[in-house]
């Protein structure tokens, strides 16, 4: 009866260990994020204002806003997604529904993947220069920049949707055959909709990537603060404008701690309208 | 009047001249098979399987373990074409068309020939919605017809008083047994004139299981039933035709096929005898 109560008091105490590990965990990762959001908080917020938003930067961002700024990312982020997500997702369709899994093709795709991902953004940057601004003459502009960003989000993409697509009952794809449905139908109606949310968690990753890119930019996008005309102008990212402003701008601070405030709210609210996007997909497949 | 179409294959099972007892049906042959060998990467998993199933009746598939009962199933309505590696060679005939042939189109014998899995397989889509989805790709798009044909099958598969009034839930907040009967009825939704079945109650409960069993009797003369079970007893009550399979070596083969009494009480083969008793008793 003691041994057994001893084992129960043993086990007991290991539950509480390793609940107590995992809250930890979760409480450093919280604290991390929240303790970044307070400083830039702190930082940023006086210098925060709706003429930030809305005006152009004057002296080298010291003064005025960050409107042309907003635009030119805006711009980047659309060229790369545009490009990127259509050639990703149809590269993971072909991956996952349409070749063996360990065909030579899937094996080389999926190896490039790879070695593409490993590859630092620094090399994107000089590649896209070398390619999109002096070889097909875009020159400094959003469209090299775009594309280029568009290359660095390729792996991500792909093999996100990838894992989404795979994730997905293999039963769905055969009960769909047994009723005659053909593959695109099976595509549309059941595979797409279920792998929505991972699909959508790998877009937010893209974003988040593309948001946060300098080096890939600094070569192709070039850093022109004014209002872009067209995608061929060249415009300044924001993450590259608080790059800028917190290097090379001296009494640039306020202005750089008030653009990356901006940056994370950005980013917050994307994720958060990805995630309600997704699960309202989601919900309304069930419910139709 | 097909009892002697293949007097001339002597290897062929056929029923020959119908034992005493009253037929179930008229013994026409729906499906032939013939001389059906099965390989998964170069491994022989079924070899030669030569056997008719008959229009309107339910013929039970017995045997043990990995002996190529689903194999054959999925041979029947080409879902093996799924599954890479997968190598199927002899001749299956439908209503007398063959199924390998390049003019058959697969999506139409498979709307042909339905399929029931052993696990419940709902889409994650509302119940109204996994019906109507096959019949919306297979070009049936009218809203009253399809609703119409909605209520029929739900009523035929004995699930409408049960959630007539939640349609649109979600199909995965349904039982195991009655997700079982919400795949029976969109497979029946198409007007199959064959349904496959592989072991439709083993996941389900003996209450539940018992539904499906007088469903599927419900169904018999209007469809063509085949269906795999290791419940002996089930087979029994429920069965026409039975067809023991055996597993030599890793390759399945047919040991003996015909009327259900026959192979029960007085199989010819010892394989079967042994396998019909040793469960039994
Ligand atoms: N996708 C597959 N790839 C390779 N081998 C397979 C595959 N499916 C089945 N087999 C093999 O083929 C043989 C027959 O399998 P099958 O599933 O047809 O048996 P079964 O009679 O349905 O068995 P059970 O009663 O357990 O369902 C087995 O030896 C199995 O290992
Ligand atoms: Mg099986």
């Amino acid at each position: 009866m003691r041994e057994i109560t001893n084992i129960h008091t043993r086990q007991i105490l290991r539950d509480r260990v390793v609940q107590l590990l995992v809250y930890a965990a979760v409480l450093l990762i919280s604290m991390v994020f929240i303790w970044i959001l307070a400083d830039l908080v702190r930082g940023g917020i006086a210098h925060l204002s709706w003429e930030f938003l809305m005006e152009s930067p004057r002296d080298a961002g010291r003064t005025g806003g960050i409107a042309s700024i907003l635009v030119s990312t805006l711009l980047i982020l659309l060229t790369a997604l545009l490009t990127a997500v259509p050639v990703a997702w149809t590269t993971a369709i072909l991956l996952v529904e349409f070749v063996p899994a360990d065909s030579p093709f899937g094996k080389t795709v999926r190896f490039s993947l790879h070695v593409l991902a490993g590859v630092p953004s620094i090399v994107f940057g000089l590649f896209g220069n070398a390619f999109f601004c002096i070889y097909l003459g875009l020159g400094f502009s959003i469209l090299s920049g775009g594309l280029t960003l568009a290359c660095m989000l390729l792996p991500i993409l792909t093999s996100t949707a990838e894992a989404g697509l795979r994730a997905v009952p293999h039963a769905y794809r055969t009960s769909a055959s047994a009723l005659g449905l053909t593959r695109t139908a099976a595509l549309v109606h059941l595979i797409l909709p279920a792998a929505a949310p991972v699909l959508a968690a790998g877009l937010l990753l893209g974003i988040g990537r593309a948001l946060a890119e300098t080096a890939a930019l600094l070569f192709t996008s070039g850093y022109v603060e004014r209002m872009p005309d067209s995608l061929l102008d060249s415009g300044r990212a924001l993450a590259l404008h608080i790059f800028d402003l917190s290097m090379n701008v001296p009494g640039g601070d306020m202005p750089a701690y008030a653009s990356a405030l901006v940056l994370v709210g950005l980013l917050l609210c994307i994720n958060t309208l990805a995630m309600k996007f997704a699960y309202g997909l989601q919900h309304r497949k069930i419910m139709t | 009047m097909n009892a002697n179409q293949y007097a001339d294959k002597p290897d062929a099972f056929t029923l020959g001249p119908l034992e005493e007892g009253s037929a179930c049906c008229d013994p026409q042959p729906v499906i032939q098979v013939r001389n059906l060998s099965l390989l998964y990467d170069g491994k022989t998993a079924l070899d030669k399987v030569t056997l008719d199933i008959y229009k309107g009746c339910i013929t039970a598939l017995i045997g043990p373990s990995g002996c190529g009962k689903t194999s054959f199933l999925s041979a029947i309505n080409r879902l093996t074409d799924l599954i890479p590696g997968c190598r199927v060679t002899g001749e299956i005939l439908v209503n007398n068309r063959d199924i390998h042939h390049p003019d058959m189109h697969v999506q139409s014998l498979r709307r042909q020939v339905g399929m029931v899995f052993q696990k419940p397989t709902p889409f994650p889509l509302s119940i109204r919605r996994n019906l109507s989805l096959p019949l919306n790709e297979h070009g049936i798009t009218n809203k009253t017809e399809v609703a119409a044909i909605i209520g029929q099958v739900l009523r035929d598969v004995g699930l409408w008083d049960e959630v007539h009034d939640r349609l649109d839930a979600s199909a995965l907040s349904l039982s195991g047994g009655q997700q079982q009967r919400l795949c029976i009825a969109r497979a029946l939704a198409l007007e199959p004139q064959i349904l496959l079945m592989d072991e439709p109650c083993s996941a389900l409960d003996p209450l539940a299981s018992g539904v499906v069993e007088d469903l599927i009797c419900r169904l018999r003369g209007r469809y063509t039933i085949v269906i795999v079970t290791h419940n002996l007893a089930q087979a029994r009550r429920i069965a026409n035709y039975a067809a023991f399979f055996w597993v030599s070596g890793r390759a399945g083969q047919l040991i003996e096929f015909g009327r259900c009494q026959h192979i029960f009480e007085s199989p010819s083969h010892e394989l079967t005898a042994a396998y019909v008793n040793g469960v039994r008793g």
